[in-house]
Order: C-alpha cells, then sequence, then structure tokens
C-alpha cells in the first residue's frame, strides 16, 4: 500500500488490563492501529467450558466495555482494531461488538472475526504425543475440553485487506496482532523471513502494553517509576522495513526506557535465536536498542528464518479440583503456631484418609514465594494449605480442615478464606500447518 | 553485596519452565554478570526449586544473561499448587544473591 510508516498502539496487555491507557492512546496517538492483547493460554480453555454453556458466550467479559470506551473515538479517528477478544468465540464476540456500534450510532461499522483456530474436531481421536512433558494426547483424552491452533498474522492482514476496521481473533500467536497490520499497510510476503522476524519484535514488545512502558518494572531506590496510576500504554512507530520506534503518549504516566525495552524484549523468550512462532522463527539476537529522545526507544537489527512446518496448539483438560484454605498467626510465636497448624492438618487428612492426591503446605511470609535459604522471623505468617483431589468433594475436605482450625488448632488463628475450584490445565500438541485453516466472516454494523 | 547492585531482571513462565533474564545496570560489569549466574549458583539460591536443567544465553548486545528454568514451576501456571503458581517472584530473589569481591576479580 505504499505506506511509509506506521503507528500501531496496544491497548490492553491482558484481559483485565486497564481501559483508560486506549482511549488515551486513540484520542492522543495519532494512531492508523490498535491491537488488545486479552488471551492467556488458559483463557481460551475457561473461555470454551463457558461456551459450552452458552452458545453466545465465550468470549472476553470485558469486550462490550472496552468497545463502548474505545469504539467512538476509534471510529472518529480512523484507528483500526484488531484483538484476540474473540478467545472461544470470535463470532460471537464481533456480533456483541456490532450491537454495541449500532448502540452508540456507529452504523455502517465493518467488522470480521478470523475464525479456524478451534481444532478439537482435528485432534480428536489423534494420539499426538505432548511437547511440554512426556506422555500423549490419548492420556488425557477423556477430559479435554478445548484444542485451539495459535494462527499466524496473515488471516489479521486478509480480513484488514477486505476492509474491517475492527477484527476479532480467538488463538492467534500473541505478537501476530501486531504484525498483522504491518502485513497489511506494507505488503511483506509470506516469505519475507527478515521483515517478518521484525515485526514479531516489534509486536512482542507491545504485546504486553504496560509492562514496555514502565509496568512490572519499578524497584523503589533502585528502579523508580514515577506515576504508575496513570501509566501511559505504548505505541511503535513501525517502518516498512520492519525497523520501529517505541514511544508514548506525551504526559501520561510511566518511562519508555532502554532498559524497560530490554526486560519486556526478553520476557518470556526462551531461546532468543528462535523465537518460533506460526509466520516465522524470530531471532532477537542481533537487536539494538537505543534511547532517541525522551521516552523513545529505536528497535534495529531483528531477523528471522523460514516458519516452523509445524502449528502449535493448546489442549485444554478438566485436572480435578484444587481445595485450599488460610489462615493467620501474629505474635512472637506466629512460626511455631503455623507449623503446629500445618503438622494438625497433615494429620487430620491422613485421619479421614482424605482421597488428596497432592499437598502443598505453606507459611506465607516464610516460605511461598520464597525458594532461597533466607529465612527471616516474621511478625505474622498466614498458613497457606492447598490440596488437588480427583473429585470437588474431596477437596472440600481441605477448606473444611483449615475452617476447623479456629476452634480446634492454635491459639490465635483468624482470618480463615477457603476456595475450591475446577482445573483446567493446558497441554500442548503440534499439527502440520496444512491442518489448521483459518477463515475469515465479515459483518457491518 | 548483593547481585541487584549490579543488575535487574525479568521473569517470565512457559509452561513448566521459568525464565528470568538478568541485565547489567552498567555494561562494565558483564563479564562479572556472565561468571557470576552459573547454573550451581543459580540453583543453589533458588534452592527452595527442584530445576531439572537449567539453560544459560548471553546476550552481551543487550548486557544480559537469560536464563531458563526447565521442570521449576510444579507444572506450570495451570496446575501447580504453589502460590506464586508463575513463579513470577523468582527474578527478584535471585537478585538477593550473595556475591563477594572474590567474584570481581
Amino acid at each position: 500500500m505504499g505506506r511509509a510508516s506506521i503507528r500501531i498502539g496496544a491497548g490492553a496487555g491482558f484481559s483485565g488490563d486497564r481501559i483508560d491507557p486506549a482511549v488515551e492512546l486513540i484520542t492522543r496517538g495519532e494512531l492508523d492501529f490498535l491491537c488488545f492483547e486479552c488471551l492467556a493460554e488458559r483463557t481460551i480453555a475457561l473461555a470454551q467450558l463457558a461456551r459450552a454453556q452458552d452458545p453466545d458466550g465465550g468470549y472476553d467479559p470485558l469486550l462490550k466495555a472496552r468497545m463502548r470506551a474505545c469504539l467512538p473515538e476509534a471510529v472518529a479517528r480512523g484507528v483500526r482494531i484488531v484483538t484476540n477478544m474473540g478467545a472461544a468465540n470470535p463470532l460471537a464476540a464481533m456480533r456483541a461488538a456490532l450491537a454495541e456500534a449500532r448502540d452508540l450510532g456507529l452504523h455502517g461499522l465493518r467488522m470480521a472475526a478470523v475464525l479456524g483456530d478451534d481444532v478439537l474436531q482435528a485432534v480428536t481421536g489423534q494420539d499426538l504425543p505432548l511437547i511440554d512433558r512426556p506422555g500423549r494426547l490419548g492420556d488425557i483424552a477423556p477430559q479435554v475440553v478445548s484444542a485451539n491452533a495459535y494462527l499466524g498474522a496473515f488471516p489479521i492482514a486478509r480480513a484488514l485487506d477486505q476492509g474491517a476496521q475492527v477484527v476479532f481473533t480467538g488463538r492467534v500467536c500473541d505478537p501476530a496482532l501486531f504484525l498483522g497490520p504491518m502485513i497489511h499497510a506494507f505488503g511483506w510476503a509470506v516469505d519475507d523471513w527478515t521483515r517478518l522476524g521484525r515485526g514479531t519484535a516489534v509486536g512482542h514488545l507491545l504485546e504486553c502494553a504496560g509492562q514496555l512502558t514502565g509496568g512490572y518494572f519499578a524497584d523503589p531506590g533502585v528502579k523508580d517509576v514515577a506515576d504508575l496510576a496513570r501509566l501511559g500504554f505504548p505505541l511503535a512507530v513501525v517502518e516498512a522495513d520492519g525497523h520501529a520506534t517505541l514511544t508514548k503518549v506525551a504526559g501520561t504516566g510511566g518511562c519508555l526506557t532502554v532498559a524497560t525495552a530490554k526486560e519486556q524484549l526478553m520476557y518470556e523468550i526462551l531461546d532468543p535465536a528462535a523465537y518460533r512462532q506460526a509466520d516465522v522463527v524470530a531471532d532477537f539476537t542481533g537487536i539494538t536498542l537505543t534511547q532517541t529522545g525522551p521516552d523513545q526507544v529505536r528497535v534495529t537489527g531483528a531477523d528471522g528464518r523460514a516458519r516452523p512446518a509445524e502449528v502449535k496448539v493448546s489442549v485444554g483438560y478438566r485436572d480435578g479440583f484444587i481445595g485450599e484454605g488460610q489462615i493467620s498467626y501474629a505474635g512472637q510465636s506466629a512460626v511455631a503456631r503455623g507449623e503446629l497448624a500445618i503438622a494438625i492438618i497433615r494429620e487430620r487428612l491422613a485421619l479421614l484418609q482424605a482421597p488428596v492426591d497432592e499437598l502443598r503446605c505453606d507459611l506465607i511470609g516464610v516460605n511461598a514465594a520464597n525458594v532461597t535459604a533466607h529465612r527471616p522471623a516474621p511478625a505474622e505468617v498466614r498458613v497457606r494449605i492447598a490440596g488437588r483431589a480427583a473429585s470437588a468433594q474431596a477437596a472440600r475436605i481441605i477448606p473444611a480442615e483449615v475452617d476447623a482450625l479456629y476452634l480446634n488448632g492454635p491459639a490465635g488463628g483468624g482470618g480463615v478464606t477457603t476456595s475450591l475450584r475446577e482445573v483446567v490445565a493446558v497441554a500442548s500438541v503440534l499439527l502440520p500447518q496444512g491442518a489448521v485453516v483459518p477463515t475469515i466472516l465479515h459483518e457491518v454494523a | 553485596m548483593r547481585l541487584g547492585e549490579l543488575a535487574h531482571a525479568r521473569t517470565g513462565d512457559k509452561g513448566d519452565t521459568s525464565q528470568i533474564c538478568v541485565f547489567v545496570h552498567h555494561q562494565a560489569d558483564y563479564p562479572r554478570l556472565l561468571r557470576l549466574l552459573t547454573a550451581p549458583r543459580v540453583s543453589a539460591q533458588l534452592c527452595g526449586l527442584s530445576v531439572e536443567r537449567v539453560e544459560i544465553y548471553p546476550l552481551p548486545g543487550l548486557g544480559a544473561v537469560n536464563l531458563v528454568l526447565h521442570g521449576a514451576l510444579s507444572g506450570g501456571v495451570t496446575r501447580s499448587l504453589a502460590l506464586d503458581a508463575h513463579g513470577k517472584t523468582l527474578g527478584m530473589q535471585l537478585l538477593d544473591m550473595e556475591i563477594g569481591e572474590d567474584d570481581n576479580a
């Protein structure tokens, strides 16, 4: 399309993210595109369960609120939106957004849904090996609730080529949400590995939104970040060769420095020479980050190699129940009483012959998140007992026994909280590229 | 002194694998960071984890060392019983590693 550069903003880095920074980007970021990344690995499996309850459900719970807040200004300023808020049901997500658009008087707005990531039918009955741990799909087959392939950026680019102003996807590689608009704007070829690699690096830097602009960075006295309550989300000015300048709206909170960009560039990257995506295997080892102004960082030097022959598929499966209970102890002997409480729980579960498959007992304040050898003596501790069981009934024994510590446990226990939840775990398998066929559906408000 | 006086870190997770990327504040400290972040020292600092295998990826251009801790997360965020099932708190715990003057050689 002959554009010299485009401006792409990051409107959300997770499903529950703040909405006001996205509106600020639309109104003050001079954007061409705004992408919302809202779909964690397990979220889609939970969304499939929601869709099983309600055929018109299974999309992001904040979709309507985000659309209502963002659409009027986005339409007025010609900002096109790409998002994986479709989750387990991109079609229903698009229709819900269309209803919001009509309600807002935005008649004629064109939207698209990218379908085809749901491959539950394709994997059912196939005894594929699991790629992230020992075992095979057959081992968990009766418990499987979902299977979603990671689609790439080209279906998103095609939906934009065809005129969609808002694009909903289900499971796609997160950077692909941003790479799609680049392919659309610059006409990058399916085998232009270098540019696809560069675009993937930019997409990866943007996909967690505020984590690029000072979110998840502050460490008082060491790495101070101003005004996190008004954190500004990032945008990239991407050039036709895939190099880019990262920045944020002037006057917003947070900061964008080489240090914040480095942390985000490497976030959740294993081998930096081989970041495997549906469209390309990106190579981040040659990347240079340069501060080119206040809150402005230039990204150059990413590369890419031919895409993998196979597509990663996330398989959601029911994996029993987790029951949990917590109780606090304070005062000089807090740790001793907390340890006594844990010993009591262990003995109770043995006495009751509770069918608990796995048990974890922690003292929050001592050794719950802390895995170092450092063991300070805290003024208070919180006992946390979590147990896994095959049935809800069995898992419920854990919260019940923690609750009973009030009257039957050590002195001075308080503040019991309990929970019981079904576990939907995720495993991964591979399918050949050809087994996954994306399709695009357009509708108009 | 602590590793955190030389470096900062961000932690991520992929399934049962924890990933901690450690960055020097000043490029001059990079050779020292590389010497400090060995698999045995990382495992010793995070001794409460049962890590199967540590991979180390040096990124001199970013002043960074990427640590990949396989099998560190009790099955990963979707099924772990841990309070911090993502292992998000691990990087800051790594920065508490005591480093002696001998490391400065």
